[in-house]
């Protein structure tokens, strides 16, 4: 054992890995909680504003965006310092957002008054407000940054907004609930979770004549009632091959082969698993279990959890840090 | 099959891209009867005059903001009457052509108006509770939005037990509705394996509910009437008719809890529900109307988006097409209660989670953990399959 800890120690020391910080958005004790990834210690927790929930970083890494939904702004904060930097106006309850690979704008749901809010993170004013359907939730950007994606949980709708000019141009109809939606790094596949309905809606986005729902994915756990089955948090690897849903309730992380559309594995984690993230070398898959307080560190190549670590109260976002 | 279902998404699509010109329109009355009825104890349950009115609109507004996606027309036409008018005011709504009605009524009416409407009319109970309507007097054109008396005590029960408070007293009314609840209370202490202690009945002498310092009475009254009780966990009070419950908590002889019409009650939906999503809905409630939501006008909200979610999934508008696809096991529909809800098809009653609300905050859902069933945990609640005496939905055994 001792030999394997030396082990172990040297191959660290062979090959020195650049930690990266996790920060957890902790819905209900109001903080964001600070991982190094890796020691997999908590080094940091800090205010985050009133109910933080949606959570991302700026693409160099500098700046942290926190929706913080009961202040009905976004909360910017310096990524080293943890100090409030500024915040962005957001419209009431902000709960997702996605930011465009340059930087700028950010793309927010604002669920109240069934807008997407398009935010200039410079100037800090808000550019447009796109109606769409009854309470927007899922936030997406295709990689060619030709589309947003929003996903609205009442009218279950998955829309697709043209970047050029802010103008939907399709809408494409999903299973209950949807909440998070996400596109392979190819851009060849868009995937929507509905929670309610339980399912992973495929669609093709580029298909001929517009986007097109070629197929949905079910989940079926021996001994877990189906409609606990909540798909949510959603993360793809970069090469396109695995699909990793958080399924909310049902505790557990389905891992799914892009390829062919089938669930191969299911992952037990903490309760009420929401959000997921990766590490930037995609060791590592990060998901916040908003009912057992903690963080679970998956292997990705594995496919399995290695451990939990405790952090504020619900977790609800996570972003790790890309440098 | 999946080449099927390609070609499926691929007809949506064109449904969804084909715009205005082929406008679908879905038009829905809500018939409501106005019966006369003394105050309630608490002036927090008086009657808004657009109780339910409010939530069909809302629903209405929800439908139509999808509709609008997809080339599709939602309308609500609400109508009050009077008991003595409401047999004219259906034949009206029939006579514009209305073939979707949502009804907020008590039993028989329901019962009656349905008939008068046809097997050509759909109509969904919002509101109505009585257990007999989804078993013997079910009728094939009726859907209930409205959970049963079985569904609501079976909630509670489900709760007692859950806490241990196996020793159940039972206090209900002496009007025949309050009889009927208690009916149903008894039979979720049996099905659940609790004891029924005792039997009370709390005597609706008439009279106005409400006087001046009213509480003095009431604070000599209630600790005679329970102070024989024998030994007990909890009191389940079915007070239907609104005359009694409300007086139980902290007058009671014995410091035990009420569950029921009083105390931790079992409602479909209240206002300070926040939960799956709950506080958006919410929002869009008071904004709209100005004021709260009460059961009602949820169970109104919920019977508008039943229609809306099989208008928008079938593209289709007529009541024997929607009712079909209403009552498979393609229909879900999201209703900000943690889970989907959907129809059992062998009486046409709603599925659903029930909150148990203590006037405050959302204290538990039901159904309980641990409470399993084959198909569905919600079917705990209420009268499942084997046990339904309902045949007019054979066709979909």
């Amino acid at each position: 054992m001792k030999l394997l800890s030396l082990l172990f120690a040297t191959s660290l020391l062979a090959t020195p890995v650049l930690a990266n910080k996790v920060f957890v958005s902790n819905e209900k004790s109001n903080t964001i909680t600070v991982i190094e990834s890796d020691s997999w210690e908590v080094i940091d927790e800090f205010h985050g504003g009133n109910r933080p929930r949606g959570i991302t970083m700026s693409p160099d890494g500098k700046l942290l965006y926190v929706c913080a939904s009961d202040d009905d702004l976004v909360r910017v904060f310096d990524a080293e310092t943890y100090k409030e930097v500024y915040t962005l106006p957001s419209g009431p309850d902000p709960e997702l957002a996605v930011l465009h690979p340059s930087g700028n704008p950010l793309f927010l749901s604002n669920e109240d008054d069934n807008l997407v809010t398009v935010v200039d993170t410079e100037t800090r004013t808000v550019l447009a407000e796109i109606p769409v359907g009854v309470e927007p939730e899922g936030m997406a950007i295709s990689p060619d940054t030709k589309w947003v994606i929003n996903t609205s949980e009442t009218t279950n709708m998955a829309h697709f907004i043209d970047t050029e000019d802010l103008a939907i141009k399709h809408n494409i109809l999903v299973d209950q609930r949807p909440r998070y939606a996400i596109f392979t790094q190819d851009g060849s596949k868009l995937f929507v979770s509905s929670e309610i309905g339980g399912t992973i809606s495929v669609i093709d986005p580029n298909a001929e004549g517009g986007p097109v729902l070629t197929t949905k994915i079910g989940f079926e756990v021996p001994n877990v009632q189906p409609e606990w089955l909540q798909p949510v948090g959603l993360r793809v690897t970069s090469d396109n091959k695995w699909l990793f849903v958080a399924l909310g309730p049902a505790n557990r992380i389905a891992v799914i082969d892009v390829e062919t559309n089938e669930v191969v594995k299911y992952i037990l984690v903490g309760q009420r698993v929401w959000q997921l993230d990766f590490t930037p070398d995609e060791k590592y898959l990060l998901t916040t279990n908003g009912n057992s307080n903690d963080i679970t560190v998956i292997d990705v190549d594995a496919q399995k959890a290695l451990k939990s670590i405790q952090v504020g109260q619900q977790p609800w976002g996570v972003v790790v840090s890309p440098n | 099959m999946k080449a099927a279902f390609a070609a499926l998404c691929g007809m949506l699509l064109l449904v969804l891209t084909a715009g205005s010109a082929l406008a679908l329109e879905v038009r829905t009355a809500i018939l409501r009867i106005d019966y006369p009825e003394l105050l309630p104890i608490s002036r927090f349950d008086l009657k808004p005059d657009d109780l339910g009115f409010a939530g069909a609109v809302l629903a209405n507004e929800d439908n139509q903001t999808t509709g609008s996606f997809l080339g599709m027309e939602f309308a609500v036409t609400e109508r009050a009457t009077t008991p003595e008018d409401a047999d004219a005011a259906l034949d009206a709504i029939l006579a514009e052509g209305f073939d979707l009605l949502v009804v907020m009524a008590r039993d028989g009416d329901v019962l009656r108006l349905a008939d008068r409407a046809g097997d050509g009319v759909l109509v969904l109970n919002a509101t109505a509770r009585g257990s007999a309507l989804r078993n013997d007097a079910c009728r094939a054109n009726l859907l209930h939005i409205a959970p049963s008396n079985a569904m609501v005590a079976d909630a509670a029960v489900q709760f007692a037990m859950w806490k241990k408070w196996s020793r159940m007293a039972l206090i209900h009314g002496s009007n025949p509705e309050d009889r009927a609840l208690g009916e149903s209370y008894k039979r979720a202490v049996a099905k659940f394996g609790g004891r029924l202690s005792e039997t009370l009945e709390f005597e609706d002498t008439g009279g106005s509910r409400r006087t001046d310092t009213g509480h003095v009475l009431v604070q000599r009254q209630i600790p005679l009437f329970t102070q024989k009780m024998g030994r007990h966990d909890v009191v389940l009070a079915a007070d239907a008719s609104n005359v009694f419950g409300l007086y139980l908590p902290f007058h009671m002889s014995d410091p035990r809890p009420v569950m029921g019409s009083a105390g931790l009650r079992p409602v479909t939906f209240h206002p300070a529900h926040e939960a799956w999503g709950a506080t958006q809905y919410q929002r869009r409630f008071e904004r709209l109307s100005g004021r709260y939501v009460q059961e009602a006008d949820y169970e109104v909200w919920l019977a508008i988006r039943v229609i809306g979610e099989a208008v928008i999934r079938t593209n289709a508008a007529d009541a024997a097409t929607l009712r079909d696809y209403i009552l498979s096991d393609k229909f879900e529909l999201a209703a900000f209660k943690g889970q989907k809800v959907n129809f059992r098809d062998w009486n046409g009653q709603l599925r659903q989670p029930l909150i148990l609300y203590d006037s405050k905050i959302t204290v538990s859902v039901s159904p309980q953990e641990g409470y399993l069933h084959q198909t569905s945990t919600l079917d705990t609640l209420g009268y499942d399959r084997p046990e339904s005496t309902c045949t007019a939905f054979k066709e979909n055994g």
